[in-house]
């Protein structure tokens, strides 16, 4: 597996995860310190960037539940851009789209986070 | 930053960890055509539901088992337990699986007694969402009385393999979520410790020894999906065993 790299970064009022090497449940403690850090610098919305993302399967995706569900909690929100066709069908087929946000470009993510 | 070895190519290039065909397909509705000596086929027609299309809190469950003094290896371990799944369920409960075996898209049918030894039985299934050489991973279907994914793996640790089932799972409706509070939830955990139990001795392990970790992700119960009720297997099953008798005579007559 390649090592999963997550940067922190801000565009506005948006916080964006840029995502890279592979998602596993092994990343669970990266992002769930990315997830952290963003929240405590003050955003409500977090953008996903999976762009650079070479890999996830299926307890990766499982993190991603666990941190909707935070950022539900919190009264926050996460919107993910830079999916593949691939794993677009994947969040499809786990429904995961019915409850975090896929947009094509940052931009248009950064648009859907500062709604 | 986690830093791992890369799993070794396949012949053609292609990792058998890392690829796409590790996934099932989109699919908008189940089909259990796929599935011999099931009484009855509740999934056909189905959309999947998993934990964010439940009703009740959200848990993660973990249970693993230490496959100690076992010469093998996580690929071992997960072949053993897709080829033989069905056998590792406790008495009463039966895993019809998909005649091409555990494969990404393929689906299986079950029938579940919720209380051992009670008529009602309930007819749902699993969909094959994942599945490489050291994990699978189903997803529910509309009905069942879980919306959750649950992953079968097996990692090594120290030089023992550890073989793992965990669940994050939701109480799919209100009256599923009652159940669930009122020892559905510990009947589920001794049905994985079982299954768990079981899997290591085919493998070996003369006394297994499994752990069982539980944490509630969410404890706030999703009120918008009580309408999950209608797809029940539960209901479904309850009024089946009732009306038994009367499609029995209706048969004969």
């Amino acid at each position: 597996m390649t090592a999963t790299v997550i940067e922190l970064d801000q565009e506005g009022p948006a916080s964006i995860l840029r995502i890279a090497g592979d998602i596993t449940s092994a990343s669970e403690g990266d992002l769930g310190a990315a997830y952290g850090l963003a929240v405590a610098n003050g955003a409500s919305a977090v953008i996903l960037d999976f762009s650079k993302l070479e890999y996830m399967n299926s307890g990766g995706i499982g993190l991603l539940v666990t941190l909707l569900v935070r950022a539900q909690r919190a009264g926050g929100r996460l919107v993910a851009t830079g999916l593949s066709d691939h794993y677009r069908q994947i969040f499809e087929l786990t429904r995961l789209d019915e409850a975090i946000q896929i947009v094509d470009d940052e931009d248009a993510a950064v648009l859907a986070a500062t709604a | 930053m986690v830093e791992t070895k890369q799993p070794a190519p396949t012949t053609d290039g292609t990792s058998t960890n890392r690829s796409e065909a590790n996934w099932a397909k989109p699919v908008d509705r189940l089909s259990a055509a796929g599935v011999a000596g099931a009484k009855d086929d509740a999934v056909t027609g189905k959309r999947v539901s998993g934990p964010l299309q439940g009703f009740g809190q959200l848990w993660q469950k973990t249970f693993s088992v230490r496959l100690d003094g076992v010469d093998t290896s996580p690929e071992a371990v997960i072949a053993t337990w897709k080829a033989h799944f069905p056998e590792f369920w406790p008495k009463g409960q039966r895993f019809y699986a998909p005649l091409s075996g555990i494969k990404p898209g393929e689906v299986a049918l079950l029938e579940i007694q919720p209380v051992p030894g009670a008529p009602v039985k309930l007819s749902t299934g699993v969909l094959v969402l994942y599945a490489d050489d050291e994990s699978f991973t189903f997803m529910t279907p509309e009905g069942h009385t879980l919306s959750a994914w649950i992953t079968f793996s097996a990692r090594s640790d120290d030089g023992v393999v550890v073989a793992q089932a965990q669940a994050l799972e939701r109480p799919s409706d209100p009256f599923d979520e009652l159940a669930y509070k009122l020892g559905g939830n510990r009947q589920n955990n001794k049905f994985w410790e079982a299954t768990l139990r079981n899997l290591a001795i085919m493998v070996g392990v003369p006394v297994p020894v499994v752990d069982v970790q539980v944490a509630c992700i969410d404890s706030n119960r999703q009120w918008r999906q009580w309408r999950n009720v209608r797809n029940s297997a539960t209901l479904r099953s309850a009024r089946r065993t009732v009306t038994s008798p009367i499609r029995w005579i209706t048969r004969r007559g």
